[in-house]
This record gives C-alpha cells, sequence and structure tokens, in this order.
C-alpha cells in the first residue's frame, strides 16, 4: 500500500543521494560478533578509493582499539556486500568491487568473536 | 426592573443536557459553504464516518469545567513547585545522576508536548463531529500545559546543572533528539485519523502507561518532588487521553467495517514507532535511576505483556489483532536498555549529558533482573571498560553510525535470535539502498517509501555539510566536522558531556550537597564530609 496523502502523486526529495556529499559516498561497515562498537560505523569515503586502503587506513581507525583486531588473519577474513558474501580485490576501487553509495560492508573473522567469545 | 425581580430563576440544567448544549449544540450546518470545503482534511485518508453523533464522550467534560478542573491543577501545582524551590529540592534527589536522567526528560518530551499540542490543534479544527473536536481541543490544551509545567517543574534544575538550558534548539538539531523529533513529526504530517490512531490510541493508550507508572514512581522513589507533582497533576489528563484513545479506535471500528485494515495499519505502525521511541525509558530505568523501581524487562511485562494482551484480546471482535511485531519486543525486551546503555557510554562525548559505567552492586542487580542476558552478553563489555578505565585508556567510539531511516536510532538493536548479531535490514528503493534497525522499521519504510527517504538523518546531514554554525570552514586544516557538529546541536563539548566521575554536575554536587555524586561509588572528591 502506497504513501496515503492529501496531493496526489506526493514524493519526498531523496535527502541522502550520492552527488550530495561531495564527491564521496558512504559506506557502512561492520564487524560481526565485536558489539563494543554498537553500531555499523558510517563514513564517507571517495568511490575511487582502493579497497585495499579500507583494510589499511579506514577499519584500523575505527576498531583497532579492540584487542582482537591485533590477531585478525586478513587472508581469512569473510566479507560481505549488503547481506551477500563476496571476495574483494584490494587493488581496485570500492565502486570495482561493487560498493556504491551507502552499502553495508559486514566482515566476520574467523575464530574471533569478541571478549573471550562473547561477542563484545 | 419590578419584572426581572418577579422572574423565577430557570430551573438548572441536567448534566446531560448542560453537556448536550455545551459540546454538539455549538456545531451548526453550514449553510452557504460546504461541508468538504470547510472540513478539507476528513476524506483523503479512505476513513468512512457515517454518523458522527454515534461518538460517545466518555467523561462528558465541557470547555467550563475544564477550565476549572485545570485551573485547581495548576493552583496546586505551583504550589508545590515554590515549596520546592524554597527549600532547594534539587538537593533533595538521591545523588546527581538523576538529574542526567531529567536532561534526557525535559530535552527530549518536553518538545513532544508541544508537538502533541500541535496536533490536537489539528485535529480540533479538522474534524466534522463536535464531540471529537471538542475532545481534541481540550487535548491541545493539556499537551501545551504540561510542555509549560514540565519547563517550570524542571527550571529549578536548570539553575544549577549543565544540559538544561538549550532544550528548543537542541530538539531542532541535536543527533539523539532526531528519534522523537521524527516520530511526532511523522504524526503530525500524516492525516487526521492516522494522527489520532497513532498519537491517542497506539502511543497514549497502549504505551504511555510506561512513562506515568514506573516512570513517575522513580522519580518519587527518588526524592523528586518537582517532577512527581508535576506527573501527579498531569495524571488525570492522561486517563482522559487514554479514554480517548480507545474510543477513538471502537468508533472508527463500528462506523465501517473498510476502516479495519487502515486501523489495523497504523496500529502496526504506530506501535513499532512508539516502542522504539520508549526504549530511551528502557535506559532511564534501568541505568539512570540511582534508586531503581522495577526493571524495564518488569515493566514492559506488566504494561505491555499482561495489560496491552488483554486489551487487543478484546479488540479481536472487531476484527483487530495484536500489533506486528509485538512478539520482536517481548524477545528485546532483556536486551535493549543495556545496548543502548553502551551506546551512551561509548559515546559520552557526543551527548548532551555525562556517562558513567554501572558499579559492582548495580550489575548484580542487573544480574538479578536480567538472568538469561546480563552476565552473557554484557557484564563481560563493562568489566572491560572499568578495566580500561582504571588503566587510563577508557573505551571511546568516535564513528558515526548507520542509522535507521526509520526511527532514526543508530542501527545497534540485535537480532531478535542472536544477541550477538545486529539486527540490519536493507531495502533499495529506486536505485537507492535505505538502511533499517529492524522488521518492523522496514515494514513501515515499504508502506509509505514516498515519506521517509525524506527523512533527515542526522548522520548524512553532517556528512553533507549541513550542520556546522555560520563561519566554520570545513577546509581549514585543524577542521574536526563532529567536534564541529557538537556545537551545531547545541552541544558544548567538554561541558556537555563525558565521563560522570569529572563532570562539572558531579563536581557541584558533592561541593554543595556533601553527599556523593553517585551514591554506589563513593565520593569522586574531597568535598564529601567524612562521617565515618
Amino acid at each position: 500500500m502506497p504513501v496515503i496523502a492529501k496531493d496526489p502523486g506526493y514524493h519526498g526529495d531523496f535527502k541522502d543521494t550520492v552527488d550530495k556529499f561531495h564527491g564521496k559516498q558512504l559506506v557502512n561497515i561492520y564487524w560481526e560478533k565485536h558489539l563494543m562498537f554498537a553500531w555499523p560505523m558510517c563514513v564517507p569515503l571517495p568511490p575511487e578509493m582502493p579497497f585495499g586502503a579500507l583494510i589499511e587506513a579506514v577499519i584500523p581507525s575505527i576498531f583497532g582499539a579492540h584487542p582482537d583486531f591485533a590477531k585478525i588473519d586478513w587472508s581469512a577474513v569473510e566479507w560481505q556486500r549488503s547481506n551477500e558474501p563476496f571476495t574483494p580485490n584490494p587493488a581496485v576501487s570500492l565502486v570495482a568491487n561493487g560498493i556504491t553509495h551507502k552499502t553495508t560492508i559486514r566482515f566476520r573473522t574467523p575464530g574471533l568473536n569478541g571478549l573471550n567469545g562473547t561477542g563484545n | 426592573m419590578a419584572a426581572e425581580g418577579n422572574m423565577k430563576p430557570a430551573k438548572k440544567l441536567s448534566l446531560k443536557e448542560n453537556y448536550a448544549l455545551l459540546t454538539r449544540g455549538l456545531g451548526w450546518e453550514p449553510s452557504y459553504q460546504k461541508q468538504e470545503d470547510i472540513f478539507r482534511n476528513v476524506a483523503f485518508e479512505g476513513i468512512k464516518i457515517h454518523d458522527w453523533d454515534k461518538w460517545e464522550d466518555p467523561f462528558r467534560l465541557t470547555m467550563d469545567a475544564y477550565w476549572k478542573y485545570q485551573g485547581e491543577k495548576e493552583r496546586k501545582l505551583y504550589a508545590i513547585i515554590d515549596a520546592f524551590q524554597q527549600n532547594n529540592g534539587q538537593f533533595n534527589v538521591t545523588d546527581a545522576r538523576y538529574i542526567q536522567a531529567l536532561k534526557i526528560f525535559l530535552n527530549g518530551i518536553v518538545e513532544l508536548e508541544y508537538t502533541s499540542h500541535r496536533g490536537f490543534n489539528i485535529l480540533g479544527r479538522e474534524f466534522p463531529g463536535v464531540g471529537p473536536r471538542i475532545a481534541a481541543q481540550m487535548q491541545s490544551l493539556d499537551e501545551l500545559r504540561h510542555a509549560t509545567t514540565q519547563i517550570h517543574a524542571i527550571s529549578q534544575y536548570n539553575k544549577y546543572f549543565t544540559g538544561l538550558d538549550n532544550f528548543p534548539y537542541q530538539f531542532d538539531r541535536a543527533w539523539y533528539l532526531s528519534i522523537p523529533k521524527s516520530f511526532f513529526e511523522d504524526a503530525v504530517t500524516s492525516g487526521p485519523f492516522e494522527f489520532i490512531v497513532a498519537i491517542s490510541f497506539a502511543f497514549e493508550y497502549v504505551l504511555t502507561n510506561l512513562a506515568f507508572m514506573p516512570w513517575m514512581s522513580g522519580a518519587a522513589f527518588n526524592g523528586d518532588l518537582a517532577t512527581v507533582s508535576f506527573g501527579f497533576s498531569a495524571q488525570s489528563d492522561e486517563a482522559r487521553h487514554m479514554t480517548l484513545g480507545i474510543e477513538v479506535i471502537k468508533f472508527l471500528l463500528e462506523q465501517d467495517p473498510a476502516n479495519v485494515p487502515l486501523v489495523q495499519k497504523w496500529i502496526d505502525k504506530w506501535f513499532w514507532r512508539g516502542y522504539r521511541l520508549l526504549s530511551l525509558l528502557a535506559v532511564m530505568m534501568d541505568y539512570m535511576l540511582p534508586k531503581r523501581v522495577m526493571s524495564w524487562s518488569e515493566a514492559w511485562e506488566i504494561y505491555f505483556e499482561q495489560n496491552g494482551g488483554a486489551l487487543f484480546a478484546d479488540l479481536a471482535r472487531y476484527g483487530i489483532k495484536m500489533p506486528k511485531h509485538a512478539e520482536v519486543t517481548i524477545t528485546e525486551k532483556g536486551h535493549v536498555s543495556h545496548q543502548m546503555w553502551s551506546v551512551f557510554y561509548a559515546n559520552r562525548h557526543a551527548v548532551g549529558f555525562p556517562v558513567w559505567l554501572p558499579s559492582e552492586e548495580e550489575m548484580n542487580w542487573m544480574s538479578e533482573k536480567y538472568p538469561d542476558t546480563f552476565d552473557k552478553y554484557y557484564r563481560p563489555r563493562y568489566e572491560y571498560w572499568r578495566e580500561l578505565e582504571k588503566q587510563g585508556k577508557p573505551f571511546v567510539n568516535t564513528t558515526l553510525p548507520q542509522l535507521c531511516q526509520t526511527c532514526q536510532w543508530p542501527c545497534l538493536f540485535t537480532e531478535p535470535g542472536d544477541p550477538t548479531e545486529l539486527s540490519l535490514r536493507e531495502t533499495e528503493y529506486r536505485g537507492e539502498k535505505f538502511h533499517f534497525c529492524s522488521d518492523g522499521c522496514k515494514d513501515i519504510f515499504c508502506g509509505e517509501p514516498e515519506k521517509y527517504v525524506h527523512a533527515w538523518l542526522p548522520v548524512h546531514q553532517i556528512y553533507q555539510g549541513n550542520c556546522f554554525l555560520p563561519g566554520v570552514d570545513p577546509t581549514a586544516p585543524d577542521f574536526n566536522p563532529l567536534v564541529e557538529a557538537l556545537k551545531y546541536m547545541g552541544i558544548k563539548p567538554g561541558v556537555d558531556g563525558g565521563d560522570f566521575a569529572t563532570h562539572i554536575d558531579a563536581v557541584n554536587w558533592e561541593k554543595w550537597t556533601s553527599r556523593p555524586a553517585n551514591m554506589h561509588e563513593g565520593a569522586y572528591t574531597d568535598a564529601v564530609r567524612k562521617t565515618a
């Protein structure tokens, strides 16, 4: 059932289209089983940024304080892009990896499930 | 003159006649304007009303009586508030943490009362039926009175503590206050029937008992005479509002069977929206009341599972079912307050009040009240954070959250079946991705994407550069978008939020009262007189 509106054909403006972010796009990053970080982190990133930079610069600046972080084996990490598993290519851009505006990236670190495995 | 002297006084009208003359008798049939030109917003939602006179006003309250009752209540309330102020009642509350809960109350609730006043004002104009129109006008005045009395009740605290001085400004800007703001603005921008189902029924009738019963008992238990007096003064209004809520539902359902699916859709939507909004109350009850009355889980069980269950069993005869996703609220009741307090703690520099970790005594209370969840999922988190505090490197998050497009909470809630995973939902609409905290919020968006694509999400607004004060240069080398956004939101970095133990409210509390600012942890400063 569409919106019931007084004016026929009513449609609100899209408030968050990619053109409003000054050349960047929003990417949400969620480290599974580490809920001390409470929510997927929303960051504006250049679409042409290589995926490798996400691993080397962006993710450590957000999650680096966690005691599990230093133990991550990046070759074993399981990635999801909007709930679909995918294998990123670190050499190419976010967009070339299928990561567009407002994509949520989830990553799972096998064997690392938070403080004493409690998901924290 | 003589003739007048000979006149017998007119027979006093019966209550029923008086009521009829002062409500229905005030309406008239228009003769030179068409009915539909006068009541322009009553048809588009598709609700069918055949006979507005079938409306039964359960209170038979007329405007003259209304003014008299409210005037009496005001006189009593302000006498108590005067006494509270003269006795420095702000120092008689349990400890300075209680005042932090008041900050959420003032900054989050007062403006809702005011928006509600606006909404009922609109209904007082839009309904063709005189009975509901007068009921809406009275409620509109009630809501305005509640906003005013709340401001007055809490103004005394504002003279002594931070974070209470800028609430109308903050309400329109602070990131977490977009949650209550968007809730009521969603309601007020819908049609008159959706508004009244949303606010009078789903919110007032089904949910706000949680605010007016356990929260007000909590205020009393913690020695806050001002808030309790306001609560008592508002309670008889609330009883009237709740009765209006149930009367509205029965009236709509009895008028036409075609109304049932529309009403059900609104109940589903507004129950879920109201529930998400009230999660704030969960954290206030479990974490912010120094002396606790009952847990959120217990309150939810009494006021929703039992009372709400009985209500919907009664409405089944009209074909109305339990709100969609009600079962999720029951699964979540052991988690929401802990998840939310964790978020407040981790982001304490970005909220308008200081935050603390629960003490050992408090964690033991949580273990007892939340035997299935607290020790397993949340105690380890707090103990680790406590350890980090001892090491002098307290945990802090500095990255903004992915927000729910509908309720505007960060996506912080967990899967109903797995408390170690976030419940993340997503949909694509006209080529753009939208994110949600739950199936409930996703369903609401998918029902009306035309409306919710337009949501003002603070995180996205900050990143678009729309949340900085004039004169701020985002290209400056030392530009910090988070700090600048907080200033724009009316939150003074280093003054309003942060760690409770070193916060100015805690320091002043101990200096002025000689009592610990946190009764569960002992004194933070030397100002507390040693009596042992």
